[in-house]
């Protein structure tokens, strides 16, 4: 019952003080805001790339000369075939086209003729020498449609029309926005690959446990080869999306400086209404222990309803808004951005450590200076 | 926030229809990257490129691709290939 009058009073006096009270918990918010939108954007990012790339190629096989990465002989293959645990072993032909019209970079992939119609493939597969599939980020930057032709310039420097039988559908937009699916054929002819060379070799292994058995085989065997594994997919995107990566580094850092600077700011002294306020209290009869409980439960308030704002206003910015004030750092220079829905995964560790990191920090600071206040003696407190 | 958890368990449902979709696609194109970061060769597949790849442009090349500074650096080497071919 003591316990909540205090809290009763601790309401009655924080509401005594609105204007101030509010204008903090906004600027308390708003901090809390910006980390969560950080947090809440790569988790969902990293999730995506795990639920997705769980499909990706086993093991794929890059030659490198001269510390580049170079075509790989398709000879090659033969070799590799040879590894027991092996499976299937083909060559994967794609590249990188500068769109000068458009300023962008396309990713142009050849595909093996006869591939059946993907669900996020609006219209079909290409399977001629002409025919392309587009992402809808090319789409948008060439201002073509399905059905439209594709007008590119190859590497003999001459044009070359290719017919758009199919889109990507916007779904996918987060794998497939700058992609230029064409036949093995159409790729090969129009970057000119040499008759045995291919971009890498994607090798199955039957056996997962096998794969870094399979990758030390074929460097090995072949010493001027990268083997890359499904794993490091994985662990690419868990580095690139980690708390140490640059943007989070930037970012978090930011907005944890300027928390700071406001608990800072707190706890270096509290107003001369408030000395007077715990001044009178004392002189009524408080403790100096119901002192503090008070100013506990009016910063356990304060930072509550600030996390709980901030973390609503992070998910609506990155789940409703799709991350319009972070987007921009992702962006980079990148001309084709693709506009991407993400999926609201919300890792209950990260909210637990946002209010870890800025409750607590908080609350310390708003006790300690009237702790201070509530030992001296009640008069001294009011006359200063 | 309980309005906000039930749209996501919204959200989520929607989204797991979509995956299998997703995967399919990453399968039959042995796709192995987002494309997120489109302004350069080891931006567009990171998990493709080296740790080096940034500053072989020229020789001590500075890295100038924004993307280059939002991605970790490095990843980590797969200890067990490393180890099996020195022995």
């Amino acid at each position: 019952m003591r316990r909540l009058k205090i809290l009763e009073y601790a309401l009655s006096s924080l509401l005594r003080r609105k204007y101030k009270n509010l204008s903090l918990v906004i600027v308390y918010a708003l901090t809390i805001s910006i980390l969560a939108s950080i947090l809440f954007l790569t988790h969902a990012l990293k999730q995506e790339a795990e639920a997705v790339f769980s499909d990706a190629p086993n093991l794929i096989v890059q030659k490198l000369f001269a510390g580049r990465h170079d075509l790989i002989s398709t000879d090659d293959i033969h070799l590799i075939r040879k590894i027991p645990g092996v499976g299937d072993v083909h060559p994967r032909y794609w590249g990188y086209y500068f769109d000068a019209l458009s300023q962008s970079n396309y990713t142009f992939m050849g595909i093996r003729e006869g591939l059946p119609g993907l669900k996020l493939v609006e219209g079909q597969m290409p399977a001629e020498e002409g025919e392309c599939t587009i992402g809808r980020g090319v789409a948008r930057a060439q201002f073509t449609g399905l059905g439209d032709q594709l007008v590119l310039i190859d590497s003999r420097n001459k044009s070359v029309k290719f017919r758009i039988v199919g889109i990507f559908d916007a779904a996918s937009n987060l794998l497939s926005n700058d992609l230029v699916l064409m036949t093995r054929k159409g790729i090969q002819k129009f970057f000119d690959f040499p008759s045995n060379r291919a971009t890498d070799i994607v090798v199955e292994v039957y056996n997962p446990e096998e794969i870094s058995t399979v990758a030390a085989k074929i460097r090995k065997m072949l010493p001027g080869t990268r083997p890359i594994a499904k794993d490091e997919i994985f662990r690419t995107y868990d580095s690139v999306f980690n708390w140490r990566s640059g943007m989070m580094l930037t970012l978090f850092s930011a907005a944890l400086f300027a928390f700071s600077i406001l608990a800072w700011d707190k706890a270096t002294g509290i107003s001369g209404a408030e000395k007077n306020e715990i001044g009178i209290l004392k002189a009524v009869g408080w403790d100096t222990a119901d002192i503090l409980e008070l100013k506990f439960w009016e910063g356990i308030v304060i930072s509550f309803t600030a996390l709980l704002g901030g973390l609503t206003a992070a998910f609506v910015h990155v789940f409703f808004f799709n991350a319009p004030l972070l987007t921009p750092v992702l962006k980079g220079w990148s001309v084709l951005f693709p506009t991407f829905r993400l999926t609201p995964y919300i890792d209950l560790y990260q909210v637990f450590v946002i209010a870890l990191l800025t409750v607590a920090p908080y609350i310390a600071c708003t006790v300690i200076p009237s702790w201070k206040a509530a030992v001296t003696d009640p008069e001294m407190v009011m006359r200063s | 926030m309980g309005l906000l958890f039930f749209f996501s368990r919204v959200c989520l449902t929607r989204e797991e229809r979509v995956i299998p979709a997703k995967r399919e696609l990453v399968k039959t194109l042995e796709l192995t990257d987002l494309a997120i970061w489109t302004e350069a060769r080891y931006t567009r597949h990171p998990s493709q490129a080296d740790c080096f790849t940034p500053f072989q442009d020229s020789p001590s090349a500075f890295e100038h691709f924004p993307a280059g500074s939002i991605l970790a650096p490095g990843r980590p080497a797969d200890s067990t290939t490393t180890l099996q071919i020195r022995r």
